[in-house]
């Protein structure tokens, strides 16, 4: 009976927060479809009155290189550091030796230190090899530093696979790489697929190594969307059509594969 | 015999090339840098030379650096807190077996894979003091200044900064809540979905109230949980730097400035780099005092 009381006042709250979390996204919408004479402070809230895309083509023809920077980045250090958190993964779970628990906190550490405190041997060691203001570069520091996540997420993946399969399949003679052939990377497909997606977002909206290891035309499309806005006058339907084609891959990824996504983030929580 | 060695040997050959990335760019970069901290570069040419504590000195002396740790450490509490209860809360509301759920799950998970670039610029236009949010509450009366205040409450004077909480924080940190919520709302309605209904049925059937069954069966059941949470939000939150960098930079009086903000700037606009590194390692010191005793813990119960 309680219960039952309380289920208008559970929904007229849920309903409430659904509102404020959307709201970003009604302004974001309608202030990009509005021309930049109707985008003013007072009417910020009301419905454009006629469909404009020009922001859309403004923000297109600034973000466009930076958009296809991202990608050039995005997808080669995803595939990278999948298959290297595999490999890691697949050790620490089924061939564990002496010390590999300490080893393995000794990597997940990584995932937590501030950027900051690599920053400047990065920008040193880059330089010396020829790989600073390059994609090159950032996808090299994208799959060093993206190697705790991945191993993590491979491991406690690896460990939810049978250890008398393992076994089965040694006493039948099947060694290491064998093992991880025909066993592992067929049964791991659910793993890369949340590995990658997890990757993929997080580098695509990674803002300080991208905002230090690069300059201009090498850059990501968080920073160019971030300078944007360093020009005199604020175009705001400019910046919301940005905003929007910046955040729009993740979003579809997002929208696609939610349930890979939320299994990332929660196997990326340090949950066991 | 034979072969399980050469399995051992593969084995190693799978896992050292991460390990030697690991211990030069995470453990060998980290002592550099902490090695820089303690030298006189301080300009574009690199000088290693040794200079003591000198840079954290200064740091701790410094009007700004003192302005970032009162700004961290509201920040912090007020992250923290705003994410895990209504992380928590909208969490119970959908688990109570709700129409649509996956379509309230999905609205409030969606900020997550946002970028907090692309978070603090919509934030930032609908935090304007002169629109937005401010328009609606101008109906009530209310008429505050968002991110341009400058003022501190309650004001205390401490070292050179007044301490309290900054005002334009405020902004940002509905920003960052409305950004992370999702994760905490995930990590939750994970833990809920574990507790096993008999147990609520059983405490049910004994006469306990709804509110006695949350507050002594879901609670203690859900502090693992909010210890994660808490953790993984602490970590995020003291080395904040691209949604303070996309939404209102250090701000006047440096009401919104963060450590991460102040070393980017410090290193890279005044080159001052054994300043920057100072700056980080108090960072990389601040989180891994949170970090190391949870991992710890958490490997000891695997």
């Amino acid at each position: 009976m309680a219960a039952k009381l309380t289920r208008p006042l559970i929904y007229i709250i849920l309903i409430a927060f659904s509102l404020f979390y959307l709201m970003p996204v009604y302004v974001l919408v309608i202030t990009s479809l509005k021309p930049f004479d109707q985008v003013s402070l007072d009417t910020m809230w009301q419905l454009p009155q006629t469909l404009d895309f020009s922001s859309y083509q403004t923000a297109f023809s600034k973000l466009a290189p930076n958009l296809m920077n991202s990608f050039y980045l995005v997808i080669p250090a995803t595939i990278l550091s999948a298959l290297l958190g595999s490999l890691n993964g697949y050790v620490l779970s089924k061939w564990k030796f002496k010390g590999s628990e300490i080893v393995f906190t000794v990597i997940l550490f990584g995932m937590f230190i501030p950027y900051q405190s690599i920053l400047i041997p990065l920008i040193v060691f880059l330089r010396s090899i020829g790989l600073y203001n390059s994609i090159p570069g950032l996808i090299f520091t994208h799959v060093v530093y993206g190697l705790p996540i991945t191993t993590l997420m491979f491991r406690n993946f690896y460990a939810s696979i049978p250890n008398p399969m393992i076994e089965s399949a040694k006493i039948d003679g099947a060694n290491f790489l064998k093992i991880y052939g025909k066993i592992m990377l067929p049964l791991s497909l659910t793993g890369f697929i949340v590995v990658a997606i997890w990757q993929f977002t997080n580098i695509w909206n990674e803002f300080l190594f991208a905002v230090s290891l690069t300059q201009s035309d090498q850059q990501p499309v968080m920073v160019a969307l971030q300078n944007l806005a360093g020009s005199q006058v604020v175009q705001w339907n400019v910046q919301m059509a940005g905003a929007l084609l910046a955040a729009l891959p993740t979003l579809i990824v997002y929208i696609l594969l939610g349930k890979f996504f939320v299994r990332g983030l929660l196997a990326g929580s340090v949950k066991g | 015999m034979n072969r399980v060695s050469s399995d051992r040997i593969w084995s190693l050959v799978f896992i050292l090339p991460s390990l030697l990335l690991i211990g030069i760019f995470v453990y060998g970069f980290i002592s550099w840098t902490g090695y820089v901290s303690f030298s006189n570069w301080r300009s574009l040419i690199p000088d290693y030379s040794f200079d003591g504590l000198s840079n954290y000195i200064s740091l701790f002396k410094d009007f700004r650096f003192q302005s970032d740790i009162r700004n961290t450490i509201f920040f912090t509490i007020l992250f923290i807190g705003f994410v895990a209860l209504i992380g928590q809360l909208l969490a119970i509301l959908i688990d109570q077996k709700i129409k649509a759920e996956s379509l309230f799950r999905n609205i409030f998970l969606f900020p997550m894979a946002l970028s907090f670039v692309v978070t603090g610029v919509i934030w930032q236009w609908l935090l304007n003091p002169s629109t937005g949010v401010n328009l609606l509450l101008e109906k009530f009366g209310i008429k505050p200044l968002w991110y341009v205040s400058t003022d501190v409450i309650p004001a205390l004077p401490i070292g050179k900064i007044e301490f309290g909480i900054p005002v334009a924080l405020v902004a940002i940190v509905i920003a960052a809540v409305w950004q992370m919520t999702g994760f905490s709302l995930a990590m939750y309605l994970a833990g809920l979905r574990g507790i096993p209904e008999e147990l609520k049925e059983a405490a049910r059937i004994d006469g306990a109230s709804e509110w006695k069954v949350y507050f002594k069966i879901i609670l203690p059941q859900l502090r693992p949980i909010t210890m994660s949470v808490v953790i993984v939000m602490a970590h995020i939150s003291l080395k904040i730097f691209d949604l303070i960098y996309a939404m209102t930079g250090p701000g006047a009086n440096f009401v919104t400035d963060v450590p991460a903000l102040y070393m980017f700037e410090k290193t890279f606009r005044a080159n001052d780099y054994a300043g920057g590194s100072a700056i980080a390692i108090i960072l990389l010191v601040s989180v891994a005092i949170f970090i190391i005793p949870y991992l710890f813990v958490n490997r000891r119960e695997d």
